[in-house]
């Protein structure tokens, strides 16, 4: 769970939200990202490492550079998590709905 | 096909807003939250007490597979019917604390409404719990499974 955790309090800073945006497009160095913002080289590294670590960007060795990729895997279960709150409200809403039908063609 | 619930929570807020269309006319969706027997069975909950009126309260008691009670409580801070209603819920005996409720009623058309609910919780941390609550315990579930097939294994 703790995992999990570092996962939304990594998407949850503007900085590394942007960044995964970026690189959702394109494979890049980490010098080519941080070349998109006004932010220190040292402080989007870090961002960088907060972001490999809980496995929502990809390192990729191409020759000498590495590149950094985005983890669909990993993206699409923080889009997925709030699926499971949403069923629930939603079942829960059917099971209204088809009772106040029946409650509507009885009276 | 487009979600008839759909839930919006955004990143790094309080709240949630949980929107729904039903295929009823807007006095029977009202009456839905109203009369307890109907809140009983679409909520499956038992209603200990439903008063709605301004200042009025209400008690559910919900019992689980197990077998434990769980209590379930509010104050109806505004009722206008077929319109709004504005209470407080809260979860007996948990970490969390209570949370505010708004639910705005809408006719559509003569045989459809909308619900527009607006959750509020006392932090960003505690919203997020909130929402996770039902992934996490979906987790569990699997994990239970898993479990009980890997001992029918052995």
């Amino acid at each position: 769970m703790n995992l999990r955790r570092d996962v939304f309090q990594a998407i949850a800073d503007p900085t590394r939200r942007a960044i995964l945006f970026l690189v959702a497009t394109q494979s890049m160095t980490a010098g080519t990202i941080a070349s998109n913002f006004d932010t220190a080289r040292p402080t989007v590294s870090r961002h960088l490492k907060i972001l490999t670590e809980c496995d929502l960007l990809r390192q990729e060795q191409t020759g000498r550079e590495v590149y950094y990729h985005l983890n669909p895997e990993k993206m699409k279960e923080i889009a997925d998590f709030v699926e499971p709150f949403r069923k629930l409200w939603d079942d829960r809403f059917n099971k209204l709905e088809t009772i106040m039908k029946t409650y509507q063609s009885q009276s | 096909m487009e979600q008839k619930t759909k839930v919006h929570a955004e990143e790094g807020k309080q709240e949630l807003l949980i929107t729904r269309e039903f295929d009823l006319p807007l006095k029977l969706l009202f009456k839905a939250y109203v009369e307890p027997h109907i809140v009983e069975q679409w909520m499956g909950t038992k209603v200990l007490k439903l008063e709605c009126k301004r200042h009025g309260s209400y008690q559910f008691e919900t019992t689980d597979p197990q077998g434990n009670k769980h209590g379930f409580n509010g104050v109806i801070h505004e009722f206008f019917p077929d319109r709004k209603i504005t209470r407080t819920f809260e979860m007996e005996n948990t970490p969390f604390t209570v949370q505010l409720e708004f639910l705005e009623f809408e006719k559509l058309t003569d045989s459809t409404s909308k619900l527009r609910m607006q959750i509020v919780y006392r932090s960003v941390a505690l919203r997020d719990q909130m929402l996770q609550m039902p992934f996490a315990y979906g987790i569990n579930m699997a994990h239970n499974r898993l479990e009980d097939v890997v001992k029918q294994l052995r």
